[in-house]
Formats: structure tokens, C-alpha cells, sequence
């Protein structure tokens, strides 16, 4: 037990590194090579969860790679702030694996489980990668592990789209990442260090060049290609759209908020909100495109009758919110930010299960599909309004308690305007939510098929996530006090 | 490509010679450039040659696509084993001085095998890659 808890931060990232190889041989059996990725995929939740403890009562837990000292050397550094995102990562694929076995068998080719698996344990490894390294040019690496993983789980796809859509993310991908390492390399050639905490340190000297300036410019862009910011979002709704449901499920709750992590370290942490906010402003352009990015996939979202694409625009709204509360360069705001990407990660990883289970049943996600649903599916449907009213933040859900945050941060900075705004485009995710409620409880089933209540394996994570959207709804301490600390550790820069 | 006598005999003269200068990139990749994955991808280069003027089932029954597969994961298990390894001995994660007694020593088998890993893996992939584009039709 020693040994783990010395070299936790490693395992975290190790385990489904060598997991992958060892699902990856196991092709021939699915069934081995699901129980392999779930087990792992479990005990990497016990890692982050003993990761929480250590942090808690250390506050910050290191470790050197081969040895080596930082900067020179690659450090793992669990913090406050991603500590969180470890927690978020590790959790929803310990939930979508139990979900995983039957909703793939159904969606994914038998010969491909395999490599699916593999994919899946590589994607894994590199999310959680991107959130414990305090390494600039580790984390573009992990950056791309993690997106070549998803690129190829969402061409496992069912329908022949798929592959497009994962064509479509791979070339946005590749330029948002490669965006990213020239920024990083423009850093490197200005102070000659690639630790996060070196940077901070190094860079007010030299603040005032261009170099720097530009390299803030290509880090923020690319990044926010990852992260699906509005009007860089074109590639995330068909990957979501086409991709099996549990990939959906997975990257729908877990890459975009990587992304948004990395762009909270870098414009707080590494550069400060010193010379992001106050010298460059960039909150005058982070916030109309948030307001934008909330408004207009929202209204998108409307129309849409495909519904896994109606919440896939959703989700850029929902980054919207995130990049909202980022753009406000306070403590308050940041909370909010963070908060949400806890909150927003299980309702919309809810939503996209109940989706799987529907897509399970009645072999699509179309409105047309899900006509009279309610009554062949009460319980499926009654977790898919629940985690709806989390999206549209009602009271007693986890949504609610982020948009609170959020307008009690907009208040605070005197931005009332955005309070009513955020109140106003509540009624939008109400619209698009209501027309699937509509269609499933309000109108009889179309077809005499008999179609039956979802499978166990299915109903019950899906039950769990959405019990878990109404348990953070009303027990708000343990996330909003994470949330806090993360915060305030952000706006304190590197310590 | 039966009659093509030249590139045959040319083919049979350079394959020899890429495959050494691909182990030579291999394992000199500590002291000059190079390393695992340029040599990987070297060898691979210096087999997809021959598959291309031999046939591919010639090259297949050389090195079949199973095993192509089996390889590319079997590097990534000696990376990971190595960096295992060294915490088993009490070191970091990767920190290779700790494998033999003599810490240059240590380093030295650990880059290497590291490397020798990276190498295998990106061959038997770039070789896999090779082999769904080349074998599309038949399926």
C-alpha cells in the first residue's frame, strides 16, 4: 500500500496506459476485454479519491517523473483546481463502463470491442494526463493521445456519417493542437522552461513582448477549438451526434471540460489575470462570444429533431455558461465556472445515457423515434426529464445550483444585464427539452411493437447519475467547497 | 512486378541496408539523433518496399497482420514494464538508474529499452496502417 500511495499520481496515469495493450490482446474476447476496462476504469476512481484525501490534507501532492527535478524534469502536480477534473474524469467512466457492455454490444461491431476498449482505456489515460501534469509540452502530448483515442471511438460509430464526423474533429483537433504548441513553443523560446510553475515565474519579466502577447493568442484559440467555444463548436455536433452512445456519454462529460481546465491554468495560472484581464482585455472577448455561444446553439438546439444532436448544440451553450463565468475575473465567477463543470458533466452524461438507453430500445434518437416513449419507458424517460430540469437549472438540481452561482458572480461584478440574460436563456434549454417531454409522455406510441423499459445494466447508471443531479442539487457542500478552494487557488495564480 | 528485373535486384540489394540503418538509428538514438521512432518507421519504410515489388501475401506471410498487432501492443507493455519496473526497485516512475547496480549502467539499459519498445510499436503500427490500406479490397 505504500508503494501505491507513493507513486499515486503515476498509477493514475499508468494504469489505463497498461490496461490499453492488454484489452487491446484480449480482442477476441469482448467480454474479458469490457470487465478488464471497467475494473481499471474502477480503480482509477479509488486513485483520484485517495488523491482527494492527499490533497486535502497536504495540499499539494507532486511527483517527478524519472526523477528528475523540475523544471527540467516532468512534474505531476495535483492541486486544488484539478484534483476536480481527476475526480470528474475518473468518475464518469467508472459510472459509463457498467453502461457500456450492452449499449456497445448493440452499437459497435463484435470484432471491434477490442480495440474499442483499448481506444477507450487510451482516451481515458489521456484526459486524465492532460489534468495532473504541470507540464506545457506534456500536456499537448496527453492532448493528443486522449483526441486520436476519441477520434477513433467516434468512427466505431454505427451509421457511415460517423466516419466523416470523426474526419471533420480530427482536422479541427489537429489545428486546435497544433495552435496550442505553437503557443507553448513561443513560451519556451522566451523564458526556456515548459514547467507551468517555472512559466509563471518567469514570465512577468518579459510580459511585455510580443512574442508573449502571440503566444497567449495561439494558446487561448486553440484551446478553445478543443473546447468547442462558439464559433470554433462546428466539429462537437456531429462528432456527438454519430458517435456510439457511450462515447458520447464519456466525451460529452469529459473532454470539452479538459479543455476548459487548461485554458482556466494557463490564462490564470500561468499568465496571471493580471495581464489576461486587466492589460489585455480579453474578458471583452471571451464574454460576447460566451453570450453568443449560449444563445445561438440554444436556439439551434430547437430545431433540431435529431435529439443526441439537439443536446450535443446544448453542450455548446453549456460551455457558454462555463466560458461566461471565466470571463468575469473573479473569484466568484470562477466558481461558478468550475462548479459547472463538475455539475454540467453528470446532467449531461445523464441525459446522453438515457439517450443510450432509448437508442437501445427503440434503434434511434429522432423525435419520431420517441413518440409515446414515456409510456413504453417510464423510467428512462423519468431520468431523461429529471436531468432535463438539471439542464435547465431548476431548483433541487445540480444545474440550478451553478446558474445560481453564476448570477449571484454576475451581480457581484455588477453585471446585471447578465443576470437577466442568464435567466432569459434558461427558457431556451426549457423550449428544446420540453418538445422531447412533449413527444414522449403527451402523444400515444406510433407503432404496436411491443418495446420494453431499458435493460438494468443501462437503467442503473443512468438512475445513478441522475439521482446524482438531484443529490448535488440539494447537498451542494462537497462540490461548491471543491469549486471554492479551486477557485481561489486559480486566482492566486501559480503558488 | 515479375519482370521487373531491375527494381527486383535493386529491392534485394537496399532492403538489408535499410533494415541495419534503421537498428543503427535504433540504438545509437542516445548519442546522436534518432531513436525508436524514427527507426521504427525506417523499417517499416525498408518492409512496405518489399511488400510493394513482392506482393502483399508474400509480406503477410512474412509478418501477418495478427502479429503486426500483437507487436504494436507488446512494445507499449516493455515501455510501461521498464517504467514499472523502476518503481518496483524503489525508484520514480521511468527513472532507469535503479535497474542496475551501476546507475550509468541503469540509465543506459533503460533508454534502450525504452526506445527498443517505441521502436517496435510504431513499426508493427505504420505496418498495420500499411496493411488495412493495401488489404482494403479483398475484404
Amino acid at each position: 500500500m505504500g508503494l501505491v500511495q507513493l507513486h499515486l499520481p503515476a498509477f493514475q496515469v499508468i494504469l489505463p496506459m497498461l490496461a490499453a495493450p492488454l484489452v487491446m490482446l484480449m480482442a477476441r474476447s469482448p467480454r474479458a476485454a469490457w470487465a478488464t476496462a471497467t475494473l481499471v476504469s474502477w480503480l482509477s476512481l479509488a486513485i483520484s479519491l485517495m488523491l482527494l484525501v492527499r490533497v486535502q490534507a497536504e495540499g499539494v501532492v507532486t511527483y517527478h517523473m524519472g526523477g528528475w527535478l523540475p523544471p527540467v524534469g516532468i512534474e505531476y502536480r495535483v492541486d486544488s483546481v484539478n484534483i476536480l477534473v481527476l475526480l470528474v474524469i475518473s468518475f464518469i467512466s467508472a459510472v459509463v463502463m457498467p453502461f457500456a457492455r450492452q449499449s456497445v454490444a448493440s452499437e459497435v461491431r463484435e470484432d471491434k470491442h477490442g480495440y474499442f476498449y483499448a481506444a477507450f482505456l487510451l482516451a481515458n489515460c489521456g484526459l486524465l494526463g492532460i489534468a495532473i501534469t504541470g507540464d506545457a509540452f506534456n500536456i499537448f502530448v496527453f492532448f493528443e493521445i486522449a483526441a486520436l483515442a476519441s477520434y477513433s471511438l467516434i468512427a466505431t460509430g454505427r451509421e457511415r456519417q460517423a466516419v466523416m464526423a470523426s474526419y471533420q474533429y480530427l482536422m479541427m483537433g489537429t489545428i486546435g493542437t497544433t495552435f496550442l504548441l505553437i503557443g507553448i513553443g513561443f513560451l519556451y523560446i522566451m523564458t526556456g522552461t515548459l514547467n507551468l510553475m517555472d512559466l509563471a515565474a518567469r514570465l512577468p519579466e518579459v510580459n511585455d513582448t510580443r512574442t508573449v502577447r502571440a503566444a497567449l493568442a495561439f494558446i487561448v484559440v486553440g484551446i478553445s477549438l478543443k473546447l468547442a467555444l462558439f464559433p470554433l463548436h462546428l466539429w462537437l455536433p456531429n462528432a456527438y451526434a454519430y458517435a456510439p452512445s457511450m462515447v458520447t456519454v464519456f466525451l460529452s462529460a469529459t473532454a470539452t471540460k479538459v479543455a476548459i481546465y487548461v485554458l482556466m491554468r494557463f490564462i490564470f495560472g500561468v499568465f496571471g489575470h493580471e495581464l489576461s484581464f486587466n492589460e489585455l482585455e480579453m474578458n471583452l472577448l471571451l464574454m460576447p462570444l460566451a453570450m453568443l455561444g449560449i444563445l445561438i446553439p440554444s436556439i439551434v438546439a430547437i430545431f433540431h429533431t435529431n435529439i443526441k444532436r439537439m443536446f450535443a448544440y446544448s453542450s455548446v451553450a453549456q460551455v457558454g455558461y462555463i466560458i461566461l463565468g471565466i470571463s468575469f475575473a473573479s473569484t466568484l465567477g470562477l466558481m461558478a465556472s468550475v462548479l459547472h463543470l463538475f455539475n454540467h458533466a453528470i446532467t449531461k452524461a445523464a441525459l446522453f445515457m438515457a439517450l443510450g438507453c432509448i437508442a437501445y430500445r427503440l434503434g434511434g434518437v429522432s423525435l419520431i423515434h420517441m413518440t409515446g416513449a414515456g409510456q413504453r419507458m417510464p423510467w428512462t424517460m423519468t431520468a431523461f426529464v429529471i436531468a432535463g430540469l438539471s439542464l435547465i437549472g431548476v431548483p433541487l438540481t445540480a444545474g440550478f445550483v451553478t446558474k445560481w452561482h453564476l448570477i449571484l458572480a454576475a451581480l457581484d461584478g455588477g453585471l446585471w444585464p447578465i443576470a437577466v440574460f442568464l435567466l432569459g436563456t434558461s427558457v431556451l434549454a426549457l423550449l428544446y427539452v420540453w418538445r422531447v417531454v412533449e413527444v414522449a409522455f403527451f402523444r400515444p406510441p406510433l407503432r404496436r411493437i411491443k418495446v420494453r423499459e431499458a435493460p438494468l445494466s443501462l437503467l442503473l447508471p443512468t438512475w445513478f447519475l441522475t439521482l446524482a443531479c438531484l443529490y448535488f442539487g440539494i447537498e451542494t457542500s462537497l462540490p461548491v467547497g471543491l469549486a471554492e478552494r479551486a477557485a481561489e487557488a486559480l486566482m492566486g495564480g501559480y503558488p | 512486378m515479375k519482370h521487373h528485373i531491375v527494381l527486383r535486384v535493386v529491392t534485394k540489394i537496399m532492403i538489408p541496408l535499410i533494415v541495419i540503418y534503421a537498428l543503427y538509428i535504433q540504438f545509437h538514438g542516445e548519442y546522436g539523433p534518432g531513436g525508436g521512432f524514427q527507426a521504427g518507421i525506417i523499417f517499416s519504410a525498408g518492409f512496405i518496399i518489399f511488400s510493394l515489388i513482392f506482393g502483399l501475401d508474400v509480406a503477410q506471410e512474412a509478418i501477418p497482420p495478427e502479429a503486426t498487432r500483437l507487436l504494436a501492443a507488446f512494445g507499449v507493455l516493455l515501455y510501461i514494464g521498464i517504467g514499472l519496473a523502476c518503481i518496483l526497485l524503489g525508484g520514480q516512475f521511468l527513472e532507469y538508474k535503479v535497474l542496475l547496480a551501476n546507475d550509468q549502467a541503469g540509465e543506459t539499459l533503460g533508454i534502450i529499452g525504452i526506445e527498443l519498445g517505441v521502436g517496435i510499436t510504431v513499426a508493427a503500427v505504420a505496418l498495420t496502417l500499411f496493411y488495412a490500406f493495401a488489404g482494403r479490397e479483398r475484404e
